[in-house]
């Protein structure tokens, strides 16, 4: 156990440079038999090289599969990304083959996944995963390849490296299992790692070690990484610039403080205040009424609308489009600041 | 809160014997699930049992109810022996102690309509006319928050969220005095673990349950609890009243626990990580459980089990340096920031004048 200062994230830098990745009004819809699924239906919003964008939102508010859609990982069919833009580094994603898509992923962006046990081949040693990328992508032998391996896998501070290099999967815990998923992401060096519930699976004091582990190595390695979450907590404490979705739509985008000392959108603060909290002793805790809208049949004007207290004839008619509040601070409600509006 | 005792519980214990052999099985060992574990409940009062996976929580859990058989110790439930009852006489005590599931899906029978599903404990438990039980099933999802045309629908006509209320309806069917949770809320969202969270609170008042309430998020546990057990690999190490527990924790694992949960909370500078993994619960190390990931492990937690000790405030810490180790440093935060409380209030201000939006 150790005892350290927390880094909080410098949320002090602004935007100047070219952002590394910009996603454009994304669509990515799925053909069912249940009707057409507009899980992501027109997001936007960019992350800068070395800083980390979390992606925030209940079940089926298609963080996932805005995720999937950078990596080209939406199955094809029921999926289509029908609409939108993905420019990495300046170069456009979207409309490139196959081929050059599998050159950039694990080189490029790598992603991880929340259950590790499932994303890593349970019949492989975890040193051939680590080193298959690095074949791949870097052209390295065995020997180099396995050499790497071994480094990542002290990187990522599992014990005993030289020896953990030939155990497979199963031989280890769920946190040494994310740990192996954190060396395979990062093996080639990406730019950008996409984390997907990187720690919903594993314990407290399992998911504060991992944690600490990505903030150290995008502090090393310098890595962007688009943090996928449903925990404000998790986003407080690891995020510099936070998206807040619901029903296939951003809400509300602004950076990491301004989410906790200024939200604005009526379902930001539905979230914020539906947890509990250590400093406060409220009886009850606040609650959003009713529940996430079904994606076939997703309600006219502000998708929020159907659930919104304050909701007017003009939010039940027209969706309202982003539109900035403070620096990098945009949210999509007609009555932001809601103040305004109340008694 | 009556100030009557509820349960009782006195050295638990259940082993899980390990065999390995396929023809000719032999025991190699045994995990010690739970490990001589005492603890008492009073009426309307509500213990919340914390702790990370493997701990014991949710074996502790089915011991209460006797869903399991122990393997020593005892469990009175409002004076009774609940071990030594027969089995019909147990089936009768099951009335007044209930349990509700982490997984709602799980739990509900997926051929069984919901009326099925709520009206089978009560004929069985309360021997209710068909028309009477009908009456209790309405009653039963009104409770709830669900609506009368719900009772002919099937579990996976609902979300999450509803189900966990079924889950609970269905838990109330026998008008139990002791609900076990074994973690209600963890696989919902928020918004909608929120609502559950609300639903416990105000049915606890309204018919005046107690609960054991088992979890591993502290947040949960300090906002709905009375007192706070906080179990590690079979053990209780800290147990007391929730404000004590979590805002000046003795023991070195609550102080890692606590530091782990990721808070959107400010002046939270100082943290400490607990490192390393939880050791098999087959082969616990010797001493205090804690001593191979605790920051202040000297030679006596490697060679002697610390016994539990009551402080002034009537917790009870099982650590042999509890008075030696630094002092907690006091909670920062401040509570929602007053722009973000301003905007809520308007939002609730706004539910109130349109309660239809619900």
């Amino acid at each position: 156990m150790s005892v350290l200062v927390q880094e909080k994230p410098d949320t002090s830098v602004q935007a100047t440079a070219t952002p590394l990745l910009s996603v454009d009004g994304l669509k990515t819809y799925f053909k069912t038999s249940g009707g057409l699924f507009k899980a992501v239906d027109g997001v936007s919003f960019s992350v800068e090289a070395g800083k980390t964008l979390a992606i925030v939102g209940e079940s089926g508010c298609g963080k996932s599969v805005t995720a999937m859609s950078i990596m080209r990982l939406v199955p094809e069919p029921p999926g289509e990304t029908v609409a939108g833009s993905i420019r990495y580094a300046g170069d456009e994603l979207i409309g490139k083959s196959r081929r050059e898509i599998e050159d950039l992923r694990g080189a490029e962006i790598s992603m991880i996944f929340q259950e590790p046990m499932t994303s890593l081949n349970p019949v492989a040693r975890v040193g051939a995963q680590i080193a298959e990328g690095l074949k791949r992508h870097k052209g390295m032998t065995d020997a180099q390849a396995r050499e790497r391996a071994i480094e990542m896998l002290r990187l990522v501070r599992i014990p005993s490296p030289e020896t953990r290099v030939d155990e497979f999967p199963h031989q280890m815990s769920g946190g040494m299992r994310q740990r192996v998923m954190i060396a395979i992401a990062l093996a080639c060096d990406p730019k950008l790692l996409i984390a997907d519930e990187p720690t919903t699976a594993l314990d407290v004091t399992i998911q504060a070690q991992i944690l600490e582990l990505l903030r150290s190595l995008q502090d090393k390695l310098k890595t962007a990484i688009i943090l996928i979450t449903h925990d404000l907590g998790v986003v407080a404490e690891n995020a510099h610039r936070v998206v807040v979705m619901y029903a296939g739509r951003v809400v509300e985008t602004a950076p990491v403080d301004a989410i906790f000392s200024d939200a604005q959108h009526p379902y930001t603060l539905g979230l914020l205040a539906s947890v509990p909290r250590f400093d406060d002793d409220a009886e009850r805790l606040l609650t959003i009424p009713g529940s996430v809208p079904h994606p076939a049949h997703m309600p006219a004007g502000c998708r929020f609308s159907p659930r919104c207290t304050l909701a007017t004839s003009k939010c039940t008619a027209e969706e309202p489009p982003l539109r900035s509040v403070a620096s990098g601070h945009e949210v999509a409600c007609w009555l932001a600041p809601i103040e305004k509006h109340g008694s | 809160m009556t100030g009557k005792q509820l349960l009782a519980v006195d050295t638990l214990t259940k082993h899980f014997p390990v065999r390995r052999g396929l023809i000719f099985p032999r025991e190699i060992g045994s995990v010690r699930a739970v490990d001589g574990i005492s603890l008492t409940l009073q009426k309307g009062e509500t213990l919340a049992v914390v702790g990370e996976s493997g701990c014991g929580k949710s074996t502790l859990g089915r011991l209460l109810l006797r869903l399991i058989e122990p393997t020593s110790g005892s469990v009175r439930f409002d004076g009774i022996d609940v071990l030594s009852l027969d089995r019909e006489t147990l089936r009768k005590l099951r009335r007044r102690m209930q349990m509700i599931f982490q997984d709602p899906f799980a739990s509900l029978h997926p051929r069984l309509s919901v009326r099925r599903i709520l009206s089978e404990p009560i004929e069985l438990h309360l021997g209710l006319s068909p028309k009477d039980t009908e009456r209790r099933v309405n009653e039963l999802l009104s409770v709830v928050g669900l609506a009368p045309y719900h009772a002919d629908r099937y579990p996976h006509e609902f979300s999450g969220g509803q189900r966990q209320r079924i889950g609970i309806a269905r838990a109330l069917s026998t008008r139990p005095e002791l609900i076990v949770c074994d973690e209600p809320v963890s696989a919902l969202d928020v918004s909608i673990q929120a609502h559950v969270i609300n639903l416990l609170v105000d049915l606890r008042q309204q018919f005046g349950l107690s609960y054991i309430f088992i979890a591993h998020d502290l947040a949960v546990v300090r906002h709905i609890a009375d007192r706070i057990a906080v179990m590690y690999l079979g053990e209780i190490v800290e147990i007391g009243d929730k404000y004590a527990v979590t805002a000046s924790p003795r023991h070195p694992y609550t102080r890692a626990l606590l530091s782990a949960v990721p808070r959107a909370e400010a002046g939270r500078e100082r943290r400490t990580i607990a490192q390393g993994d939880v050791p098999s619960p087959l082969n616990p190390p010797s001493g205090c459980r804690f001593h191979p990931r605790c920051p202040y492990a000297e030679a006596r937690c490697r060679a002697e089990t610390p016994q539990a000790r009551t402080l002034e405030d009537g917790r009870q810490v099982a650590c042999h340096r509890q008075d030696e180790i630094p002092p907690w440093p006091a909670a920062g935060g401040a509570g929602i920031d007053p722009v973000v409380r301003r905007r809520l209030q308007v939002l609730a201000t706004a539910a109130k004048a349109k309660p239809a939006a619900a």
